[in-house]
């Protein structure tokens, strides 16, 4: 393994593995894509990855699993206007490639003609993940000592805890994109990830509390006690918390978010409805809304792919674009969207990066990266002593949006009620619904106090996943419907 | 494309048995999955995408023979060079030795498949169909969609895939089996807009032959009119009433009831029914099968992940629970022999799975369940994930219909529905009589007598 981690030393790691092992080089690359331009196409492009993924699981005291697996193939496009064809084998090669290419560009019956390619760099700017060693290449008994310490740690904690689940999480994804426009890009993306999951019990009553952390940094970080005693500190706080948690009442209140992963509520309600497919296609409920006001004044929300070490960062895109920040929503003024080259170019717009795919075997779509809200001015104290009765949620178990109505849905996984001002008993089942395009108009108070999640998320959409990453600052967000068991 | 009897995939599977073995394993299983898969997309007039593929993966699981038991590893890779193989198999075992030993993991010990019965998963003929035949299935679907109201106006397109696959599994006790299905389906999703009010919705058709699917008119006309009818949707005041889930909607309560019903949750107690085997947990009304070996089920399959044979279990008996869903490891957990219920993907190791699950039909169809309602919700689509299996608690985001006087009244938005699983389990009070199946499980339209509807 080189050690070579400036940008342009993982680029060409990459380019010279993919061209060593696989025998995937320039002329070759070139050959490939000037098949799938035999046609009449506007663009194609060739997709490859290899990828490693580990893991190392933990339960009733023992690590019972471990696991490894290797994925690898390449994906080749022809896109012809709004349509695309696409092809994938798991077969890296240049022949599999070539019948690939074959197949996706007969969207398109009309002649091309031939067309010559020449494939040069891009000279990246910056590597936001320079890590050394692959983190599958740590030794597997250094993951299981983790978890064994773990284990440990969590049942001396609190006799209430009964069950410990952990697991070591690692992958190492080298990709390469070469597209008929002459650009060959390439990147190496090294992901860690560690979960605790604690069952937590008082006589018949038994809850869970969950805890994980990751990004795109060295394991290293993760076997640091401090870091993974507080993610076991949290778990089993939240577990018991929730033992003693009462039913949530329903209806209209005012909310206080906390800052951090709560985030969430921006990535469902509002950063789906920007990416630019449902735009392009005004299947969205922001469809045509640029240049309006979607949220209070102060509000700003970007998508920023260019965070060092972000679980949701990328230095390329799934197409080769290089990532950066992108503005959603200025001042409260909807600004922008989420662009992959396709709804791009079908828009008159520009790239912005955020061209995902979860591997080989899917076509790129507009994905999020880090999505947040820029700090505000409020001391977050002061935020929930402006609350006279409401709902102060902390922390999320997951979310979901209908794109076209906007309407969404969260669960919060802890959750008090606030009452003259002060945080009071923690409540189960509390789900927050609202309309996507709306909600921001109704955010009255923005905190000091930004933070970006642990590094837990993944987006689906499509049936495709993708590590990505939320942050928010305290907000208070006013007459939003809270599901629950209390009439 | 090669049979699921290809002497070339079955030396595969069996070298990385073999691999395994000679690297120092006592037991070892594999499998390779193969599909060959093509999905067609048109939106509008359009043709959007075109995608085909092709791939192979083999998983391998190593158990190694410890003082205290057997531990074990398991590791995939589509690269299926011998030679890569054999690294894997290698690997596997190393990574095996490293994790800890587990009295209870092993294969089975016997009870393995002796016939692999036909199940009518795939039409040979199929194999043919063109990718224009199903471009024209997608293309009937917008169009009739397009055709049942001007207020169908756009769409985020009609959706047809063929998906062939093999899997082929082996065990170093000498089991060895495979078999091919189909999956072909079709789903259509138009947008109704009346000005500024927008929505969507969706219909689908699924079946392992083409000509089991419904004709695409018929499935973009469904879509359509579901999206038409929820124009104007809003929300209503907090209130306490009944909801009847539709035949869309209930299968999501069987798969939430299905996971809680795993062994894995039970022996792991994070099962809000752990400890109520025999007692009674849904109302009387309710009976929930699981049957691996219906003919064409989209669920079936001849024998389980771990070459076990599937079979018929009745898991809940007019409201009474008869049986966890369990695979061999689960199984030893909790001293029960395995219900054939283990699942196998190429990328891990067995675990539970439900195979062709559904409620059994009662009486009434969804109109005479929602005419024999005085006032409640008819939900039409579910989102979020409010349910927390340990304690039963749910709370999910809902859109539908709302009844009053036994008469759909409105389109209802942006509320939730609450309460806690075991009471709605208890409360359903009307089971309808139309089972359809659309997925790997089927639920007829249930009412639960009373929820919590949050609003406005």
């Amino acid at each position: 393994m080189t050690t070579d981690r400036t940008s342009e030393g993982t680029r060409e790691e990459s380019l010279s593995f993919f061209k060593d092992r696989f025998g995937v080089d320039e002329k070759s690359l070139e050959a490939t894509l000037e098949t799938a331009l035999e046609r009449r196409v506007d663009y194609a492009d060739a997709y490859f990855e290899y990828t490693t993924q580990d893991s190392v699981s933990l339960e009733e005291g023992i690590v019972k699993d471990g696991s490894r697996h290797l994925d690898q193939g390449v994906g080749v496009r022809a896109q012809s206007g709004e349509r695309q064809g696409y092809a994938h084998s798991d077969e890296i090669s240049i022949d599999s490639a070539q019948i690939a290419a074959g197949t996706a560009r007969a969207i398109s019956d009309q002649n091309g003609g031939s067309q010559a390619i020449a494939l040069g760099g891009e000279r990246a700017q910056r590597n936001l993940y320079p890590v050394e060693e692959s983190p599958t290449d740590t030794p597997v008994e250094t993951k299981v000592a983790l978890l064994d310490q773990i284990d440990r740690y969590a049942r001396a904690l609190d006799p209430c805890v009964k069950q410990v689940m952990a697991s070591v999480i690692t992958q190492h994804r080298r990709i390469l994109v070469a597209s008929s426009d002459g650009r060959l890009s390439a990147d190496i993306q090294p992901l860690v990830r560690l979960n605790i999951q604690v069952i937590a019990a008082d006589g018949d009553k038994r809850e869970v509390g969950y805890e994980g952390m990751g990004g795109r940094y060295p394991i290293d970080r993760l076997m640091e006690p401090s870091n993974w005693k507080r993610m076991v500190d949290e778990a089993v706080r939240v577990a018991k918390l929730n033992l003693n948690s009462i039913p949530c009442p329903a209806g209209s209140m005012n909310v206080v978010l906390g800052p951090g992963w709560p985030g969430i509520l921006l990535h469902e309600a509002i950063g789906h409805g920007l990416e630019g497919d449902f735009n392009r296609k005004k299947t969205s409920a922001f469809s045509d809304k640029l240049g309006q006001r979607v949220a209070s004044e102060g509000v700003t929300v970007v998508d920023d792919g260019t965070l060092p070490e972000r679980r949701g960062s990328i230095n390329i895109d799934d197409e080769g674009t290089p990532s950066r920040q992108n503005v959603l929503i200025e001042n409260g003024i909807l600004v922008g969207y989420l662009h992959d080259r396709l709804n791009a170019g079908l828009m008159g717009m520009e790239p912005t990066g955020n061209g995902r795919r979860e591997s080989y075997a899917h076509m790129p779509l507009p994905r999020m990266t880090n999505t947040f809200m820029l700090a505000g001015q409020d001391d977050p104290e002061e935020i929930l002593k402006s609350v006279d009765r409401g709902l102060y949620a902390v922390s999320f178990g997951g979310g979901q949006v209908d794109i076209t109505s906007g309407k969404f849905v969260f669960s919060a996984s802890e959750a008090y009620l606030i009452e003259d001002g002060q945080v009071g008993a923690p409540v189960k089942g509390a789900t927050l619904i609202g309309n996507g395009p709306d909600v921001l108009t109704r955010v009255s108070r923005i905190g000091n106090d930004l933070e970006l999640d642990r590094g837990v998320g993944t987006c689906g959409k499509d049936g495709q996943g993708v590590p990505v990453g939320v942050g928010l600052p305290t907000v208070r967000i006013d007459d939003l419907i809270v599901g629950g068991t209390e009439g | 494309m090669s049979s699921p009897q290809n002497a070339s995939d079955h030396e595969l599977v069996a070298r990385a048995i073999e691999g395994a073995r000679k690297a120092g394993a006592s037991q070892a299983d594999a499998v390779l999955v193969r599909s060959d898969s093509q999905e067609v997309k048109v939106r509008n007039e359009e043709i959007e995408h075109v995608k085909r593929a092709n791939e192979r993966c083999l998983g391998i699981r190593a158990l190694v023979a410890q003082e205290a038991g057997l531990s074990s590893a398991v590791t995939s890779t589509c690269d299926l060079d011998p030679e890569a193989i054999d690294r894997m198999a290698q690997e596997t075992v190393a990574l095996a030795r490293a994790t800890a030993a587990d009295p209870h993991a092993g294969l089975p010990e016997d009870g393995f498949a002796e016939d692999i019965p036909d199940l009518e998963l795939m039409k040979a003929s199929d194999r043919n169909v063109s990718v224009e035949a199903r471009i024209e299935d997608a293309r009937r679907a917008e169009s009739a969609a397009r055709e049942v109201d001007p207020r169908i106006n756009n769409s985020e397109g009609s959706e047809a895939a063929s998906d062939f696959s093999e899997i082929i599994y082996h065990n170093s006790r000498g089991f060895q089996g495979g078999y091919s299905s189909a999956y072909h389906s079709l789903f259509s999703q138009p947008l109704a807009s009346d000005g500024e009010n927008k929505q969507r919705d969706y219909w689908m058709t699924v079946s392992r032959q083409i000509a089991g699917l419904e004709d695409p008119a018929a499935v973009g006309r469904k879509a359509a009119e579901r999206a038409i009818r929820r124009l104007g949707g809003r929300s209503v005041p907090t209130c306490e009433v009944p909801v009847i889930f539709d035949s869309l909607t209930a299968p999501s309560l069987l798969g939430q009831l299905a996971g809680c019903l795993s062994g894995y949750s039970i022996y792991r107690e994070s099962s809000f029914l752990a400890g109520c085997m025999g007692q009674s947990i849904a109302s009387s009304a309710v009976t929930v099968i699981d049957d691996g070996r219906l003919p064409g089920g989209l669920g079936s399959k001849p024998f389980d992940g771990e070459g076990l044979p599937t079979r018929r279990n009745v898991l809940v008996d007019d409201g009474r629970l008869e049986s966890w869903l369990l695979d061999s490891y689960s199984g030893r957990k909790l001293g029960l022999p395995s219900t054939g219920n283990a699942s196998r993907g190429a990328g891990s190791g067995p675990g539970v799975g439900t195979t062709n699950l559904w409620i059994e039909a009662g009486q009434g169809t969804l109109d005479e369940i929602i005419a024999d309602t005085e006032k409640g919700l008819l939900v039409t689509e579910l989102i979020g994930m409010g349910f927390n299996p340990i304690t039963g608690d749910y709370s999910r985001g809902a859109s539908g219909l709302w009844i009053e006087a036994g008469q759909i009244t409105h389109p209802v938005e942006e509320i939730t529905i609450a309460g806690n699983f075991r009471d709605m389990l208890l409360g359903i009070d009307a089971v309808g009589s139309e089972l359809v199946w659309r997925s790997r499980s089927a639920a007829p339209p249930l009412r639960v007598g009373q929820m919590t509807v949050a609003g406005q």
